[in-house]
């Protein structure tokens, strides 16, 4: 055994850890958004024990809900990663396609890529656990579109950020949907928040979807309001997330990080 | 006359460093022009904004004509690029590989076009392996196939025979040379590889700090410095430079 070599081994983490400000974030960043997101889940169980009396179908179709958001937004930005990864970036980007070519085609394939991985999860919780996510009925339609909307729009603020940083942005793009867990209200109702999270979260399309999602499965009643609102919210964001990603590709153009990117 | 190729008072600065200072030159039909100078000259990025993957900050590149800063996806049409730091997806065979950049090319009958590339760079006997299993000597032709499947007119090469086995870079670079010459291609050519630039150009640039510091034939390079081959005149020129 050799104390250098262990020391070595370390150092070459220590200084990559060290002068990486998102490496540093990344660590502190996971531990605070679980213990925020199961702080408010055990705060809302241990005041309201009796809120659902369904608590299993619940919980398991919100999980299912937003295991579909954040696969929709992780598989959006996969695609994109993966041509950093195989340094096939600037062969796409000297090919003749038009940026909306590129986020057509990225939209596309992310939602064959999330329903491939979410269509067997749908099917197991039926023979195990006795719950159909299909009990939500046709509002589940506009719930799942809504959701891959937004999680789209993730995905291109995402993208933007790894055209225009390259992969430093990587660990953004695996938790920028953690960070929105808490303020997404996914396993209890907004009310369960402070005031000033609960102003954030109104922001959000999430607090509406899984409002929605709850209101149907415990109390059987369909609020179309809060489908228009999750849908308002979500078209105003995917706006911005389309203009920051030409944004960010003109910039990545003028900073040359489309040259270098893979390297 | 209009050259495929025009490149005019081309500059890039990042934040305050000039990487290309104001080069102009022109590349002719059917030409292989050499880009030459050490690392760092600014080769790459001069390349970059003749593709558009790089936004001048002064200057024009025209590609027959017209601006490849205003109609960028057309004319990306008419070109492609091989370097040796930028390769395909592993994971996908090269028939796949190549169906793929076919179609992002917009080729009509892209398996034919699959087929003559095969043929021609002696692909056959590994269509259907996974990009990642071939040795770097194969990658390299499946990358040349990549930069032929749209039959492009303007062809950039970033050291095309980089790390490569001397048959394997001798069957490139004969390649190369009878495409420049069947296709009526034009071609910059950026290389380290003196002699490859010698036997392949007719026209050489020097590069060196983001200037263009000579040019000429290799022939005449050699004569006006005095030299015995072009890798001398560029150690000569990369020891002291003078603006072109």
């Amino acid at each position: 055994m050799s104390f250098n070599r262990i020391y070595g081994l370390f150092l070459r983490h220590f200084f990559l850890i060290k002068s990486s400000l998102p490496r540093i974030l990344d660590l502190i960043y996971w531990p605070t958004i679980q213990i925020i997101l199961w702080g408010f889940i055990s705060l809302f169980f241990s005041t309201y024990s009796n809120y659902y009396n369904n608590t299993l179908g619940v919980i398991l179709t919100c999980a299912i809900l937003y295991d579909f958001l954040f696969r929709s937004s992780i598989s959006f930005n996969m695609l994109f990663l993966e041509e950093i990864w195989s340094r096939n970036f600037t062969n796409l980007f000297i090919a003749p396609m038009r940026i909306s070519e590129i986020i057509i085609s990225l939209v596309v394939t992310a939602l064959i890529r999330t329903l491939i991985g979410l269509v067997p999860a749908i099917l197991i919780t039926s023979p195990l656990f006795g719950i159909s996510i299909l009990n939500l009925g046709i509002p589940l339609f506009f719930l799942f579109l809504s959701l891959y909307i937004f999680g789209i729009t993730l995905g291109l603020f995402v993208s933007s950020g790894l055209l225009r940083y390259g992969p430093a942005f990587e660990n953004i793009a695996w938790s920028s949907l953690f960070l929105l867990a808490p303020l997404g209200c996914i396993y209890y109702p907004i009310e369960i928040l402070p005031d000033m999270l609960q102003t954030m979260a109104k922001a959000l399309p999430l607090v509406y979807i899984f409002e929605e999602a709850r209101s149907i499965l415990v109390n059987q009643y369909v609020d179309y309001s809060n489908i228009k609102d999750a849908f308002i919210l979500n078209i105003f964001y995917l706006f911005i997330g389309i203009l920051l990603f030409y944004y960010s590709f003109r910039q990545a153009r003028k900073k040359g990080s489309l040259i270098n990117i893979g390297e | 006359m209009q050259y495929p190729i025009v490149v005019k008072n081309l500059s890039k600065n990042y934040s305050n460093k000039a990487a290309v200072k104001n080069i102009n030159f022109k590349i002719n039909q059917n030409e292989i022009l050499g880009l030459l100078g050490p690392n760092g000259c600014g080769k790459t990025t001069t390349i970059a904004m003749m593709l558009g993957l790089l936004k001048p900050t002064n200057g024009l590149v025209l590609i027959d004509g017209e601006d490849i800063e205003k109609k960028r996806i057309q004319l990306l049409h008419k070109m492609n690029f091989i370097s040796p730091y930028i390769e395909l997806p592993k994971k996908l065979t090269v028939k796949e590989n190549l169906i793929v950049y076919g179609k992002l090319y917009g080729v009509k009958k892209v398996l034919l076009r699959i087929d003559y590339l095969s043929e021609k760079l002696r692909l056959t006997e590994f269509l259907n392996k996974k990009t990642g299993e071939l040795s770097s000597g194969q990658k390299n032709r499946v990358s040349l196939a990549k930069a032929l499947i749209n039959d492009p007119k303007i062809l950039f090469l970033d050291e095309p025979t980089a790390s490569l086995d001397p048959e394997t870079g001798d069957f490139v670079r004969t390649f190369i040379e009878k495409l420049s010459k069947e296709r009526e291609m034009s071609i910059l050519l950026a290389s380290h590889n003196m002699d490859e630039v010698k036997r392949l150009c007719k026209n050489v640039l020097m590069m060196k700090d983001g200037l263009l510091i000579d040019r000429g034939t290799p022939n005449d390079l050699i004569k006006k410095h005095g030299k015995i081959n072009l890798e001398e005149v560029f150690l000569k020129l990369n020891r002291t430079s003078n603006e072109f």
